[in-house]
Order: structure tokens, then C-alpha cells, then sequence
């Protein structure tokens, strides 16, 4: 098990290299003098070299990538070319917020897709089952702007029951929590339905019920762990998706997390900020995949063994 | 069981699986269920168990009377749901087919005996895992304490049968039914497997049903013999009377269809089967000429990694330094178990896989090292029938399409010509021209497999490599797809490499046989030498596993070999001990390895 982690940290750190020369070339591969474009049409010849040394484009390219690991390494990432404050305080001020988010969204979407996916499955083709797979289909095809703007518009406008944004206190987690996770319930939900009910027809199942083994066991015990192998994996990628920040979302209910900062870094070209967060969400991206991993193999004996 | 009868299905879509049958088990008495796909048979088991509720089907009608521990008689037909959960383990079990997939992959073997003995018995769990290793000692399985914190899939298939034999009779059930238990094992697991299952009958003195097609099996182990067919009892009888005396035409034709090993002890060369109200087979006298496949020293070897760096760890030696020759009209029947090397010495010749060395001659040219031209004579003249007809055909091609590609792929035809030839084709297997429309799932199994033989014969080879080709099919049917393979030869001179687990055909259909065990082949000789008299101890233990359909045989072996073929995979550096092939008769070659210390 110790190994199978070492070799994918391994596997992780050359994707993460990979990640950073693409980020570091970003910058160089636009086209015309980047500090120019960032400094603006009005700065003078010093501004420019300001811009140019902040961005640390000056000296042969392998030397301004060792520079730039090296400062990436300590967490240096520049300056934010809008507000003159460091990147790395401007994402970390925008990170939380979305981690929450992200977390809360997540936490519903998946007991409540995993539950609705065993119900499905254990009542397939019955009532319950269509009810549920009528929901998930809507779940996918609801866009997720027009849902946030009617849940506001019935909970917050008419009931007044919930505030329309901002992140003040658990109330206000609920409207976008519920837009943002809605749409992983209704995937998580139809892909553990389908996993359940190959899982049901399978020679182990069957076994199960041939020495006495009540329902309950047959679904929670021997149906649903070997149903939840390919799941976990769903789940980890819907999560990484949405630790990105969602831009609608965040739009929407004005939640001051990553999504916007990326809305705003990009309408004011903020290369410094855009870079940060790019390498954030493929770090993000990939340490959950490595979790994921994990867990595959904490589920599936085949692969931790092997 | 009075008037039993399974259903599927209701309205228009419904169909009846049994039809009205009747049945008796005795406590200690092994009753055999015969027949073939589609008979009811298993659908039959799974009505005592009522778990044909789960699998879609209902009882429609009938009493299944079942006489409990307690003595009290139940009808199961009628039992409520729980009843019937309660009675699932402690008075009735169930060993089913597939050993790889009936135990569940993510739970440890200890913990899957011990769940039944908790539910039952109401014992804790280290008092049920206490019973759990009692219980893997009782079905032989070494080192009963270290297995029962290992998964299934690190087990063989034999031991994970013993598995789910030590389940099912963790409660000492009243009966016990078996469904093909052995269907999935080698020839010598599968008499390990009969030979434990009829002592602990003995010994708990309990009912078996015992469900197979297998009338070597039915022979071996079965007290009353009951034959079905299309969902009807054809015919019931004592194992003795059943072989020697049967009634029912149907029977009798299953009877003959078995090929029963030595039948041809006397016959050098390969005899079709008979078949009911037709000429009697002739001899097949088709070897001509030299080799058209000539094989030398092959060897294919896959490395296995591990550990962080994906380090070296072992190779497996799937196929060390095998040489054989084939001559136009010959069929070489290649045997042994499963992981002896024998599908990938076929698979390497045609370079499914990569050999690592060694050198194969086609008609006379080293195709060895492939380019272009050599690539495609290689893929023309050498073709493929595969053990699956249900897998090997592409379910969103209509036949006609599939039998034509070779054509087109080789330009051996163009335009409306590759039509009338797929038509031919088709006819020449046995099915008509209007079969070329049909999808794969419209067809039987036999007729698929007919459908795989077509195609591997479009590119008009002079070797077809058939890789447990009739081992899927049932045994009538097996029985005509061989007289095909046979008529085929005798037509078109082609030459078969056989790979095959299955004595009894090896008999029927071989000129010569090679006995292959870890990765070598150990014996190579004309067929009636080596299955008359066999010099490798590996032969003899594998000939002397078959069953033979004949009830008055049974048990002839004192005690079987309960050991497992070691395996294949080695530590780097360690070589297997490779001994030269010596003749011992006429064109008959044997590798002298001491008895014992093969490996």
C-alpha cells in the first residue's frame, strides 16, 4: 500500500512539472512584449521594465524557469498586476470560501446522489425509480445560472427566507450550495444506479442470497462496495471541477471565492493572477485524483494487493 | 418436487422454463440433472432455492416438499420470502459455476464462510471464524489460518471452488445443489473437486442435486440419473441402467454424442462422430506432404512488475523452447491445463503476442521477423477460431459482413464476387445464404461458432489455429462442429493446431497430440501412442483425471493427486529445468524429467 502511494506521489510531482512549464511558457508564448501589454499603452519605458522584472522575464529562459520554481516553490507568485498585492494573498483570501463551498456542495450532492442512486437501483423500473431518474435528468439539464436565479427568486425575493449572496453565515451557504451541487447529484445519482444494478446481476450477489444473507446485507454489504468502485472515482473528478470555483455559481450569489477572481483576473489580463490559478487548480486536480487513487485501492483489494 | 413449473416473463413475452416436473432427493443420495442449454436444469435449482425470484422468473405452479432438520415438511413453492432467506444456508445450499465470479472480490474468504455461519447459528465472529478455518481444512486447502484473510482473486480457480463448497456446507445443509461445479476447472482439479464433494456427502449425509451436462461427471457421481430437456423430465433412472439400457431417443443421442475416451484405441487415425441414422465415419487419412508450420525453440516469456519503480520482479514462462512441425491435413492437438502456455504458443505463432525467441517457418519462408510482405502471408495463411463464438463476433456486423473482410482485407475478390463467396462460405459450414443477413445475437451458439469457422476459412488459410474452439458449446453440437472441422480437412487439406483441454475430442479429431505443462511440451507423439501409452508422469495424471461415462469405472483411481501445477512465474535468473524431447517410439517423443523433479 506504502508503495502504490509512493509511486503515484511519484507520478504526481512529473504532472506537476509538466503543469508549471506550461504555465511558465503562457506568459512567454503571447504574442507581442507581455510587460508592454501588461503595463498598459501609457506606461513609460521604466514602467515597462518594472513589469518585465515583476514578471520575470528578464535573462535566458532556463534561468527564468529556475527562478520561477524556485519562487513558486517558496510561495512567491508574484504580484497581482491590479491591485499590487501579492497573488498568493489574493488567491488565499479567495480559496476558503471556495473550499467550503465546494465542500458543503459536495457533502449533499453525494449522500443524497449515492442514496437516490441504491434506491433506484433496488427499485428498478418501479415508480421510485422513475420519480428519481426523472429528477436527475432535470438535475443535468437545469443550467445552473437559471436555477440559482429562481431559488433566490422564490427564497430569497419572495419568502425572504435566505439573503441573495455574500457569505455571512451558514444560511448564506444554502442557495448556492444547493445550485452548485445539484448538478453532481444528478450525475452521481444516475452513475451509482447504473453501477448498482450491473453489481445486482453478478454471480457474487446471487451467492449472497443463496446462504441466507437478509436484503439489507445483500445490498449494503455485497452489492454496494463493489458498486462504489467506480463511483469513488466520479466523485473525485466532480470535486475537483468544482474546487475550481464555479464561475456562474460565484457570479451569481456574489461569493467572493476563486471563480470570480478568475472572471476578474482575465477582463483585466492579471497574467500574475491567472498563472497562480491555473497551477492551483491543476494542483488541486491532481492530489485529488491521487486521493481518488487511494481510495480505489482502499475499496478494491485487487489493486492494493497486486 | 410434484408438477413443478418456472416461468419468465409475463403476457405475450412469457416463457415457460420447466414444465411440470417431478423429482425426488433422498437424505445421502446424489441425484444428477443432464441436460443441455436451455433444458431447465438450472432454472430448476434456483426454484428449490426460490432465487429464481431475483433472477426474474416465479414458481407458476407445483409443490416442492422439503423435508426440514427438524422434521417438519415445508413447501417451499409457497414459503414466504423470509421463511425462505432462513432455510437458504442451514437446510439448503448452493455451489455454483463460476468459482471466479459467484465469491465477492472485495471481501476476505474468512469473513465470506463466516457471515453464513453467524447468520445461522447465532455465534460471534471469532467463533464463526473459528469454524471458517475448520471448515477450509475439511475441503483441503493448505495453510487454512493464512487463507482466511486472503481475496479471492488471489486464490486458483480449484481453491476458490473448495471455497464456496466450505460455504455452502458451513451449516451442514440437508441438500445440497451443485451447478456445474466443476464445469470451469482442469480435468485433474475437477476430480480432486468430485472426489471431496461425494466424501462429505458421506460424511454430513446429506441430498445432492447434482446439475451438469457433463455424462462423464453424471457417471462419476451419481446414484439416479434424471434427463431434461426443453424444460420436461425426457427420462429417470438409476446411473447404471441410464448408460447401459436408455429409453428415451433423446437419451441416447446425448449418449452417443459423448465421446468417451479409449473408444479409438484401436483406430490410428481420426474417426468423425457418428451420427444418428447416418453412414458410419470413415477413418481421416488427409496428411500430405512436408510441414507447412514449422516451430522452433519458441519462447515467450511476460515480465511481471512491482514496487514503486515498477521494478523486474519475475517473468512468467507462458512458453519455453517448443518445436513442432504441421503437414497440410494434419490436426495437431496441443493439451494441457490452464496457464500451461498452450493459447500462447497459438497466440505467439500468429504474434498476438511478441515471442522472445525462436523461429517459425510458413510454407517453407521464415516469417519470424515481420515486414510488410511476410506480414501478410503470415495473417492470410494462418487463421484463428476463438473459444468464445459469443465474444469473438462483432454484435453491430451482420455475419455476411464479418465473413467477407478477410476477403476484402487480402483482395483475394472484388465486387459481387466476395457476395457469392461469403454465400458459399456459409454453405460449406453448414448454413445457408441467407444467414450472411443475420446479426450475431439472432444466432445459436453452434451456429456462431459455424459463423467463426467461415471467416477463418475466407482467406483461404492452410492452418487454422482453433483455440478451445467446441469447449463452449453443448455436446451435441460439439460433436457436429468437429465432424465440420473434420470434413472441412479432408476437403481443403488444411491443417488445425487444436489447443484444447478436452481429452475426449483430442481423441476423435488428432492425428498427433502434444502434451504441454508449464509453458514445455513434455510429450509429442502420433495420437493412439500417446493416449495409449503415455511415458510423461504429467500425461498420466492428466489422462487418468477424465472422467469416463461409464458408471461401473467410477472411483478407479485410488487416491487422486491433491496437489496444484505450480506456477509459471519465476524469479529472474531462475530458469525452468528444460529437458530434450527423446524418441520413445515411432515419431513419438517424450521429455525425461524425473518423476517428481519437473520443477
Amino acid at each position: 500500500m506504502l508503495a502504490f502511494i509512493l509511486r503515484r506521489l511519484a507520478g504526481t510531482v512529473l504532472v506537476l512539472l509538466t503543469v508549471s512549464v506550461f504555465v511558465f511558457g503562457f506568459v512567454r508564448l503571447l504574442p507581442g512584449d507581455p510587460a508592454r501589454l501588461v503595463a498598459g499603452p501609457d506606461a513609460t519605458a521604466e514602467d515597462v521594465a518594472a513589469v518585465r522584472a515583476d514578471l520575470g522575464l528578464e535573462g535566458p529562459v532556463w534561468r527564468q524557469y529556475v527562478r520561477y520554481i524556485g519562487q513558486t516553490l517558496r510561495g512567491d507568485l508574484g504580484r497581482s498586476a491590479k491591485t499590487r498585492q501579492p497573488v498568493i494573498a489574493e488567491i488565499g483570501a479567495r480559496f476558503m470560501p471556495t473550499l467550503w463551498l465546494t465542500l458543503v456542495a459536495m457533502g449533499w450532492s453525494t449522500l443524497f446522489g449515492l442514496a437516490v442512486g441504491v434506491l433506484s437501483g433496488v427499485k428498478r423500473g418501479r415508480w421510485e425509480d422513475q420519480t428519481a431518474m426523472v429528477l436527475a435528468v432535470s438535475g443535468v439539464s437545469f443550467p445552473s445560472f437559471w436555477l440559482g436565479l429562481l431559488l433566490i427568486d422564490l427564497f430569497s425575493v419572495r419568502l425572504g427566507w435566505l439573503p441573495t449572496g455574500g457569505d455571512d453565515d451558514w444560511r448564506s451557504f444554502v442557495l448556492p450550495s444547493i445550485t452548485l451541487g445539484a448538478g453532481v447529484a444528478a450525475v452521481l445519482a444516475r452513475f451509482t444506479r447504473s453501477a448498482f444494478v450491473e453489481v445486482a446481476g453478478e454471480d457474487y450477489v446471487r451467492t449472497a442470497r443463496a446462504k441466507g444473507v437478509p436484503e439489507r446485507g445483500v445490498i449494503w454489504k455485497h452489492a454496494l462496495r463493489n458498486a462504489l468502485i467506480p463511483v469513488v472515482t466520479m466523485i473525485g473528478l466532480e470535486f475537483g471541477f468544482l474546487l475550481g470555483g464555479s464561475i456562474v455559481v460565484e457570479t451569481v450569489f456574489s461569493w467572493p471565492g476563486l471563480g470570480r477572481l478568475l472572471v476578474d483576473s482575465v477582463s483585466f489580463r492579471d497574467y500574475p493572477v491567472i498563472q497562480a490559478e491555473i497551477l492551483l487548480f491543476s494542483t488541486e486536480f491532481v492530489l485529488i485524483n491521487l486521493v481518488v487513487d487511494v481510495l480505489y485501492a482502499v475499496v478494491n483489494p485487487e489493486i492494493r494487493l497486486r | 418436487m410434484r408438477g413443478l413449473s418456472v416461468e419468465f416473463g409475463s403476457g405475450v413475452e412469457r416463457v415457460t422454463a420447466v414444465r411440470g416436473l417431478d423429482l425426488d432427493v433422498r437424505a445421502g443420495e446424489t441425484v444428477a440433472i443432464v441436460g443441455e442449454s436451455g433444458s431447465g436444469k438450472s432454472v430448476t435449482s434456483l426454484a428449490i432455492t426460490r432465487l429464481i425470484e431475483h433472477a426474474g422468473g416465479k414458481i407458476a405452479s407445483g409443490r416442492i416438499g422439503f423435508t426440514g432438520r427438524d422434521g417438519r415438511v415445508r413447501d417451499l413453492a409457497t414459503e414466504t420470502p423470509e421463511s425462505m432467506r432462513r432455510l437458504r444456508g442451514p437446510e439448503l445450499a448452493m455451489v455454483f459455476q463460476e468459482p471466479m465470479t459467484s465469491l465477492n472480490p472485495v471481501l476476505r474468504i474468512g469473513e465470506q464462510i463466516a457471515e453464513a455461519v453467524m447468520l445461522h447459528q447465532g455465534v460471534g465472529h471469532a467463533e464463526a471464524m473459528a469454524e471458517a478455518r475448520r471448515m477450509l481444512e475439511r475441503v483441503r486447502i493448505p495453510e487454512a489460518q493464512r487463507q482466511l484473510t486472503r481475496y479471492p482473486f488471489q486464490l486458483s480457480g480449484g481453491m476458490r471452488q473448495r471455497v464456496m463448497i466450505a460455504m455452502a456446507l458451513s451449516c451442514r445443509p440437508r441438500l445440497l445443489i451443485a451447478d456445474e461445479p466443476t464445469t470451469a476447472l482442469d480435468v485433474t482439479v475437477q476430480a480432486q473437486v468430485l472426489r471431496l464433494m461425494a466424501s462429505l456427502q458421506r460424511e454430513l449425509g446429506m441430498g445432492l442435486m447434482f446439475i451438469t451436462h457433463d455424462m462423464g461427471v453424471v457417471a462419476e457421481i451419481a446414484d439416479r440419473v434424471v434427463v431434461m430437456r426443453n424444460g420436461e423430465k425426457v427420462e429417470e433412472g438409476t446411473a447404471e441402467r441410464i448408460f447401459d439400457a436408455p429409453e428415451h431417443p433423446y437419451t441416447r443421442a446425448l449418449l452417443a454424442a459423448v465421446p468417451a475416451l479409449g473408444s479409438l484405441a484401436t483406430e490410428r487415425l481420426p474417426v468423425p462422430f457418428e451420427v444418428p441414422d447416418g453412414p458410419s465415419p470413415k477413418p481421416q487419412d488427409t496428411v500430405r506432404g512436408s510441414p507447412v508450420l514449422e516451430v522452433r525453440d519458441l519462447v515467450t516469456r511476460f515480465d511481471v512488475r512491482r514496487g514503486i519503480f515498477g521494478r523486474l520482479a519475475g517473468r512468467i514462462h507462458a512458453v519455453e523452447h517448443v518445436s513442432f512441425d504441421l503437414r497440410p491435413g494434419e490436426t495437431l492437438a496441443m493439451v494441457g491445463e490452464s496457464g500451461c502456455g498452450k493459447s500462447t504458443t497459438g497466440r505467439s505463432i500468429i504474434r498476438l503476442e511478441q515471442p522472445q525467441d525462436g523461429t517459425i517457418r510458413l510454407a517453407g519462408r521464415n516469417v519470424t521477423q515481420l515486414d510488410g510482405p511476410t506480414e501478410k502471408l503470415l495473417h492470410r495463411t494462418i487463421q484463428y477460431v476463438f473459444q468464445d463464438p459469443f465474444a469473438s463476433l462483432d454484435p453491430r456486423l451482420t455475419v455476411g459482413f464479418s465473413i467477407a473482410e478477410p476477403i476484402r482485407t487480402h483482395r483475394l475478390l472484388a465486387g459481387a464476387a466476395v457476395e457469392q463467396q461469403v454465400h458459399a462460405l456459409l454453405e460449406q459450414v453448414g448454413l445457408t445464404a441467407q444467414h450472411a443477413q443475420r446479426y450475431p445475437h439472432e444466432l445459436s451458439g453452434g451456429q456462431r461458432q459455424r459463423v467463426c469457422i467461415a471467416r477463418a476459412l475466407a482467406s483461404e488459410p492452410r492452418v487454422i489455429i482453433a483455440d478451445e474452439a467446441v469447449a463452449a458449446l453443448d455436446v451435441s453440437i460439439r460433436a457436429q462442429v468437429v465432424n465440420l472441422m473434420m470434413d472441412l480437412q479432408s476437403r481443403f487439406g488444411v491443417a488445425y493446431l487444436f489447443i484444447t483441454h478436452d481429452m475426449a475430442v483430442v481423441e476423435r479429431i488428432a492425428h498427433r497430440v502434444a502434451v504441454m505443462y508449464l509453458g514445455q511440451i513434455v510429450e509429442i507423439g502420433p495420437r493412439q501412442s500417446v493416449m495409449e501409452d503415455p511415458r510423461h508422469p504429467y500425461t498420466r495424471r492428466l489422462l487418468a483425471a477424465v472422467p469416463v461415462p461409464d458408471p461401473r469405472r467410477r472411483w478407479r483411481e485410488q487416491e487422486v493427486d491433491d496437489s496444484e501445477v505450480p506456477s509459471p512465474l519465476r524469479a529472474i535468473g531462475d530458469l525452468p529445468n528444460i529437458e530434450p524431447l527423446v524418441e520413445v517410439g515411432p515419431d513419438h517423443f517424450v521429455a525425461r524429467h524425473r518423476v517428481g523433479g519437473l520443477y
